[in-house]
Formats: structure tokens, sequence, C-alpha cells
């Protein structure tokens, strides 16, 4: 959907994006993640072409990034807003017009939104007049009212009430199945783990890590296991206890092995005390630090 | 077809001109200026109460019978009575005034001048004063004239009033026009006034409405869906209209306004006039041939196509620049810094009006109205007096040049500073933006 060859961006001191390269695939909910300064937000605000690269191409699709494509991406910012003095239809209807829309059309469709989302009552409001968690409904349905192929959620969930949370996480979800492509851009990265299934981890402007998910949270594995077991275990042979809790059922520990620790699993269960085993994959978080410390991993060669 | 520039200025339009401010302003303005313009004159034709006024006039300088209209003089007998006892009358009496005129040694005038006292029960009014004065003077001025064996008639005769009637005439003996040099000198100030106040106040509206869109930070969403420099452009030209539509309103409501009260409130008083007697109504229908001379001499067409030429030209100037500003600060109460050197320039041109009345086509009036920031309001004060027609379209093109270069310009700056949070922005920092 979105591709980015050897994107760079200078501001007048510093290097925002240093020469990046980034593949978004169509279908996809990418996590864009990093810390903040990272360059993400450069990185966005070239995909809304609000700014220019000063080096590389952004492809939208199977061409190059065109003016017009502004109409197919729907975009919220991490500074976002509304006119407050500007009653809500109104301000969803002009924002609307503003990606193409035709004055009808824009209505039809934001009354469907209102209604579903349960803001049929905000529409002759004045924005001053709605609460926050009021008025961030509104700027999501404003996002998403063109029906864009591409969403841009920058730091989404920042100042957004738990209710706010889960809603638009489940509409967002409910977006990707229908075929739009979502980016997710946060420095919070354990909050986007479960709704992504890419990611691109982005520090100092250049790009650590992308892929599946899935995948590299198992390129990262580095043998820690969590086991479940009705007695304490005292000794982990060459396994590494990192943490250890008790509770009703019995005892949870999570070991560090250098190899996959077979025997320990056999002992464990011939003596009946196992009750469940399973290896444990890295968080973003944790692959982060881990790449941040020690530089990123290859990919293995299959 | 939205064309998004045609949004931006019908939202920007609609939305100040449905505000109820705008309403009140527009409709109120005449209201208010036509109020400030009568109720003093109203106040000033209503007669004041008598004034009557007790004289102890030991030098026996005026004669009672020099009273005149509400100030009635009452003489006290000199013989009888000296200040104390006059002042003890006064404070019992009715009068309004006490006046007491000295004689000194041996009556002399410039004695009696510096010695003349009015008490009063309030403090007497300066056109009591006034009034007073007038008598005095002209009585001691015959007296030392008699003295110094001048007859007063003989002066009275002799002095002369010169009354100069001036003409411009064209370079190619066109004919020649009465000057009316007054009624250009209010017709300059009032236009360079209004150009002033209309820059100002909708170039100041645009900065707030730039301001605004970025502290309520929707200013990211609209440039994702239009350029930096359309959001600019439309912003400017939506409060244009606004500028228009209520200049248009205020004409024509000031015009109904003048028209009613000079039909319905003041008809007595030309009917008076007119009714004052031959003298009068001659003297009233010369001074109206004047007035309507003193109009002939006047280019309307240019003045008014000036007008509206310089007031687009001075507010597009203007706004880009108050346009630029808005963007690169977060909160209003920071603007008061970057405001004052760019509001400088028109000021100079508000100070040096009075210099360029005096000399339209002297060399101050000529740069200043030829300097872009200065020109709409300096050559709209020069343009009642007719100037050369060349120097109206050297200025006009240098103002549409610079109005071109600024806009470009301030597109440079708005497109970085509308992003820009929490930095505090100094001059260098603006020329940086200009070269990113």
């Amino acid at each position: 959907m979105i591709k980015a060859t050897n994107v760079t961006k200078r501001y007048s001191q510093k290097l925002a994006l240093d020469a990046i390269n980034l593949s978004i695939p169509k279908g996809s909910v990418y996590g864009l993640l990093g810390p903040n300064g990272a360059g993400k937000t450069s990185f966005i605000r070239i995909m809304n072409q609000i700014t220019a690269p000063d080096e590389g191409q952004v492809h939208f699709g199977d061409r190059a990034l065109q003016p017009k494509d502004i109409a197919r991406i729907g975009y919220l910012p991490e500074e976002r807003g509304l006119y407050k003095k500007m009653k809500v239809g109104e301000q969803v209807l002009y924002l609307a017009r503003l990606k193409g829309l035709s004055t009808a059309e824009a209505k039809l469709r934001a009354k469907k939104w209102f209604e579903r989302l349960e803001m049929a009552d905000f529409w002759e409001k004045k924005v001053e007049d709605l609460s926050k968690g009021m008025a961030q409904k509104v700027q999501f349905v404003t996002t998403v009212l063109h029906e864009p192929e591409l969403l841009i959620f920058d730091e989404p969930f920042t100042g957004f009430d738990p209710i706010n949370t889960n809603l638009i996480k489940r509409e967002i979800l409910r977006l990707s199945k229908e075929g739009a492509t979502v980016i997710f851009s946060t420095h919070r990265m354990e909050s986007v783990e479960e709704i992504c299934d890419h990611i691109g981890l982005i520090n100092n402007g250049q790009v650590m890590v992308e892929g599946p998910l899935l995948d590299i949270r198992k390129r990262y594995q580095n043998g820690t296991y969590s086991f479940v077991v009705k007695e304490a275990v005292e000794h982990w042979g060459d396994g590494t206890l990192l943490q250890e809790s008790k509770h009703h059922t019995g005892h949870s520990y999570t070991v560090k092995f250098e190899h996959y620790p077979g025997t320990v699993v056999s002992e464990l269960a011939a003596k009946g005390t196992l009750v469940a085993f399973e290896e444990v994959l890295p968080s973003v978080q944790d692959i982060f630090i881990e790449i941040v410390e020690n530089g990123a991993k290859l990919v293995p060669h299959e | 077809m939205n064309n998004p520039i045609l949004l931006i200025i019908q939202r920007e339009f609609l939305s100040r001109v449905r505000k109820k401010t705008f309403v009140l302003v527009t409709i109120l303005g005449p209201l208010v200026f036509a109020a400030l313009l009568i109720v003093p004159g109203i106040l000033a034709s209503m007669p004041e109460d008598d004034k009557n006024i007790i004289v102890l006039d030991e030098a026996a300088l005026i004669i009672p019978e020099e009273g005149r209209g509400e100030y009635q003089l009452e003489y006290l007998d000199p013989r009888e009575n000296d200040l104390a006892t006059a002042k003890e009358f006064f404070a019992e009496s009715a009068y309004d005034a006490l006046l007491y005129i000295p004689t000194g040694e041996n009556w002399d005038p410039d004695f009696i001048k510096n010695n003349i006292l009015l008490f009063g029960k309030e403090d007497p009014s300066i056109n009591m004063v006034q009034f007073l004065d007038g008598i005095l003077e002209d009585r001691l001025n015959k007296q030392k004239l008699l003295r110094n064996g001048v007859d007063p008639e003989v002066v009275a005769q002799s002095v002369t009033q010169v009354n100069i009637q001036s003409f411009t005439v064209g370079e190619e003996g066109e004919e020649e026009q009465q000057s009316a040099t007054g009624l250009k000198m209010g017709l300059g100030y009032i236009a360079g006034m209004f150009i002033y106040f209309f820059i100002f106040f909708y170039s100041v509206m645009v900065m707030r409405g730039v301001i605004e869109e970025k502290s309520s930070r929707i200013v990211e969403v609209i440039i994702s869906s239009v350029r930096p420099f359309q959001l600019m452009m439309g912003k400017i030209l939506g409060i244009g209209a606004v500028g228009v539509v209520q200049f248009v309103i205020w004409v024509v409501l000031s015009g109904g306004i003048y028209l009613a009260i000079t039909t319905l409130v003041f008809p007595e008083m030309l009917a008076e006039q007119a009714a004052a007697g031959p003298g009068g109504a001659e003297a009233a229908s010369i001074q109206g041939f004047e007035i309507f001379d003193q109009l002939r001499a006047i280019n309307f067409p240019l003045i008014i196509g000036g007008f509206v030429f310089y007031f687009f030209a001075g507010y597009f100037l203007y706004s880009a620049m108050f346009a630029a500003l808005g963007s690169a600060i977060d909160q209003e109460a920071d603007s008061q810094q970057f405001m004052m050197p760019v509001t400088v320039p028109m000021l100079i041109a508000l100070v040096t009006a009075a210099n360029v009345i005096q000399d339209p086509n002297g060399p101050l009036a000529f740069w200043m109205s030829m300097i872009p920031f200065t020109a709409p309001i300096s050559m709209m004060i020069r343009l009642p007096f007719g100037i050369p027609i060349w120097q109206v379209f050297v200025s006009g093109a240098i103002l549409i040049g610079t109005f071109f270069a600024m806009v470009a310009l301030a597109g440079k700056i708005y497109r970085v500073g509308i992003l820009m949070y929490g930095k505090k922005v100094t001059w260098k920092e603006l020329y940086k933006w200009l070269r990113h």
C-alpha cells in the first residue's frame, strides 16, 4: 500500500529521517513504533503530503504519491482539535467536503456514523459545549468519513478515555476487516501488540526492524519459557530464574535457558507436577530495548 | 467539484458574519458614529439658562445695556458699595455672578485689565468669561485709542480681512478649478483614517484566525486536506469579504441615518436659517454655491477608486504579514511584541498625516506614498489634492509587487509555523523558516 524508498528529511540541524525504507502491506494493521522524536510524525507528515521528503520516494499503491491521493487517506494527527465555535454537524461536513465529498453524500454518511456511535444529539451542538470524550468521537468520525483506503492514527490513544479507546479500537478493527489499511503510530509499544499484525520500529530516524509482528517476536526469542507447577521447584539446571510467583493452584516461573529445556520438562512431567509449559515471546518493548543495546539481528537465511 | 479555497473562504466568511458580535457592530457602528456627530450638536444648540450678572463697575467702563442673549448685566452703584459689601449682597442674592471692575489711582487701563475679578456661585462657564472678556477688551481698547488721540471709528474702518480665492490650473490650460483646500484636507484625513482602521482591524482578525486554528490544534487536520498556502489565502480572502460586506452596510446605513436626521430632526433649523431675513437667505445660498463649486473641484471617481484599491492592496499586504505572525505564535497573548514592528509603518503614516496634508506634493508626501507599507494611508491622504497620475500608478504597481512578494514570504513562514508548537519564536527563527 505504502512503500518508502530512501526517504530522508532534514530539519535545520537535525536529521529526522535517515534514508528509511518501509513497506506497509495492503490490508495490514501496521504499528509504526518508536520513542518520542524517533521520526514517526515526520514520516506520517510526508505520507500526508504536509511536508515533502528531501530525498527518496513514497509510493502509494503501485505509483508515486500524488496530491489527489489526499482524498484516499484519513489522518488523525497527534495534535488534533476542532473549531471550538463551530457546530459539530457543520464542522463534520466542512472537513468531509475538504476531502472531496459532496455535501449530500457527507451528510448521509455522517448521520450513519453518528447513529452508530450514539452521538446523534451532538449534531447541532457547538464543539465548545462537548465533553472531551465527545469531541474525540467527532474527531474519529471526521477521520474515517470519506472512507479512506489508508487510515493513519498518530498516538491515537493518548488523551482518549478508556471507553472511547475500546470503542475506537473496535471500529478500527472493523474498518480493517472491511479492507482498509491502518497505520498506528505510537511510543507506547505495549498498547498496539494486540491489534497490529505488522510493525516497523524506528529509532533516531532509522528503521531498526520491520515485518510481520509474529515473525519478529519469534526471531527475537531468547530461550525464555514459563512453567506452572503444583509444587515449588528449587533447581532449574542451566536455566536462570527470571520471575516466580505463588498462587492457589501452585507456582509460576519464568526461566531463561541456553538450550531447549527438554530434560527439565520431562523430569517435571515425570514427577506429575507440571501443569503448563509455554515459550515466552519477547514483547515489542523488550525487542526494542534489545535492539538499542545490542543492534538488530539479521534475518536468518532459510 | 469542491474547490478547497472556495470552501475555506466560505467558512471564514460565514462563521464571522453569523456571529452576534458582527451583527451588533455592523448595525450599531453607524448609530454610534452618528450619535457622536449629532449629540454634541444638539446639546450645543440648546439654549442655556439666562445668567444674571451683577456688576460693580468702579471704573465706569461698561454700560448695562451691553448684556446680550442669556447674559444680563445689572449695576450695583459704586458710590454706595465697595467690594466687600458687594460680595455680601451677591452671596444673599439670586444673581449668578459678580463682576468687579476696579479703578486704579488715575484710571490706568493697564492696571484695570489685570485686576478685574469675577465671582460665581459655581465655576463661571468659559462662555461667560469669553463674553465678558469681549466687552471689556473692546472698551479698554477704545479708551486707550482715545487717550492716544486716535478715533476708534477710523481703526474699525481700517481693519481688513483678506479672502484669497485659490485655483488650480491644469497643464493643458484646462478649465480652472476652485481648489477647496479645507474640504480636501477633511476628505484626505477621513479616507486615511478609514484605511488605517480597516487594514488594522481586519489584518488582526486574520492573525486571530490563524492563532485560533493553531491553538485549537485543528490546523494539522486541515492541511492534511489542503495546502497550507490555500488555507492562508482562503482565510485572507474570506475575511476580506467580511470587511467589504461590513463596509457596504456601514455606508448604506450611515447614508440612511444622515438622510433621516437631516429631514426629520433638523428641518426647523434649516427653515429658521432660510427665514432669518433676506440677508440670511442670501448668505445661505452663497454658501451653498461655494460648497457646490468645491465639490466639483474634487475628483470623486479617483478618490473612491483609490480608496477601494488601497484598502484591498493594503489589507492583503498587511494580512499576509499578520498571518505569518499568527502562525509563529502559540497564544494570542504572545502577539503584542511581534505586532509592534509590523504596525510601525502604518503608525508613521498616521503621525506624518499632518505634514503630508500641508505639502501634498512635497518630498515627504511623495516618498511616503511610494513606500508600499505606508502608501495605502499616505496616498489616500494625498489623493483629494490631485496629484500627478503617474505617481498613483507607480505607487500602485510597487504595492502590488510587494504584496505578491509578501504573500510568498508569508506562505513560507506560515507553512513551517503552523506545525511548530512550544518554540519561543524570534525574528532570527522566522528568517530560518524562510529558508526551510
